[in-house]
């Protein structure tokens, strides 16, 4: 019952998310204001349940399943991809390479810059 | 004795319903996380893109479209929406490391926009690549759901922007924990920074696969990124006139 109380409470976030972005014409998804609406309730509130504790759990332990879906619709762009297939492989590869090795590098670089500044106050 | 009316009906059931979508997908999943812990959880042998060729050979063999696979398929992609809400839960159990680090994962943000977006745009460019194919990969690092939303406000080809986010989220899994190593990043936090950022919402399923720390910094990353990316996208291509 705990899972099923948790999953409510996340399907009612979401949904109280998309009415927001609705109602605000918001340029985010639905789900993402729900993320973060939750993400204040639990701060405000200094603690999470144990229904949500465990439906998050089971959720995110299988999030690579929910994106399943979406990635067989590549299927549907055939002859796109076997024209432009070199351009987007090489984009896809390169780029994302390219932004994991800056990201790390930037945020190392800031880290220690903040860091270091934070024990100079002291 | 079937007649040939039961026969093709039959067919019609078992293509169209969303019970075979669904089965195809559980199935495949299965199979995939079971050769995922042979490998010794190989990040190349990578359980969405397994899946995903398990499915399409299934769907090109059998001759089920995938219009018909998705009637099912969509039960499952309805879960995305939950899970992206919980993601709040490690996010909080988390809190007090990221408060302090809110200032510089904020500016590694907004370079990590530049970054992806650009240097996907400029090589589809460079090699030949359509201009619908540039608007569609733009929105590459955010969240499934969220790529597609963006794609559309672009312009580009919404299930193509799905397609290549997914794919993206794939190579970040792969090669991220190589990528940190090759570069000298050892800080759980920052390695899951880098790849929330970058592979959003699969990074973050591999992020939790090396520890709880990386985890939670890529699904703070991953969220923060949807939000700013869906806000700032549109507006900086509209900006340097891509749009």
């Amino acid at each position: 019952m705990k899972f099923i109380l948790g999953f409510a409470m996340l399907l009612a976030y979401q949904l109280l998310g998309e009415v927001l972005v609705i109602l605000f014409e918001l340029p985010v998804s639905g789900p993402v204001i729900g993320l973060l609406l939750l993400l204040a309730t639990l701060i405000i509130r200094g603690r999470v349940g144990e229904s949500l504790t465990t439906s998050s759990t089971h959720l995110l332990s299988h999030l690579s399943l929910m994106f399943i879906p979406a990635g067989v619709g590549l299927m549907t762009h055939y002859q796109l991809l076997t024209s432009e297939w070199l351009a987007i492989s090489v984009a896809l590869v390169v780029g994302t390479l390219l932004m994991l090795a800056s990201c790390a590098l930037i945020m190392q670089f800031l880290l220690k810059r903040f860091q270091a500044e934070a024990f100079d106050d002291q | 004795m079937i007649s040939d009316a039961k026969l093709a009906a039959l067919a019609t059931l078992l293509q169209s319903s969303e019970l075979t979508g669904l089965i195809i997908t559980l199935l495949a999943y299965t199979l995939a996380v079971a050769l995922f812990k042979r490998s010794g959880a190989n990040p190349i042998v990578n359980p969405v893109i397994v899946s995903v060729i398990i499915i399409i050979s299934v769907l090109l063999v059998t001759g089920i479209s995938y219009e018909q696979y998705f009637v099912g398929g969509k039960l499952v992609h309805f879960l995305l929406g939950p899970a992206v809400v919980a993601l709040a839960i490690p996010l909080y159990q988390q809190i007090h490391r990221i408060k302090s680090l809110l200032l510089p994962i904020t500016i590694t943000l907004m370079c990590s926009i530049f970054i992806g977006a650009f240097s996907a745009i400029y090589l589809v460019q460079w090699l030949g690549g359509s201009e619908l194919t540039q608007l569609s990969i733009a929105p590459k690092s955010t969240t499934t759901p969220v790529a597609m939303g963006i794609a559309d406000n672009l312009g580009g080809i919404v299930s193509l922007a799905a397609g290549l986010a997914a794919m993206t989220g794939v190579i970040g899994a792969i090669f991220g924990t190589k990528v940190f190593s090759l570069v000298g990043v050892k800080d759980d936090s920052v390695k899951g920074v880098a790849m929330g950022l970058t592979s959003h919402g699969i990074g973050t399923a591999r992020a939790f696969q090396v520890s709880p720390t990386m985890g939670a910094f890529s699904g703070l990353a991953m969220a923060l990124t949807a939000c700013v990316t869906a806000i700032l996208l549109p507006l900086i291509l509209a900006f340097f006139n891509f749009i």
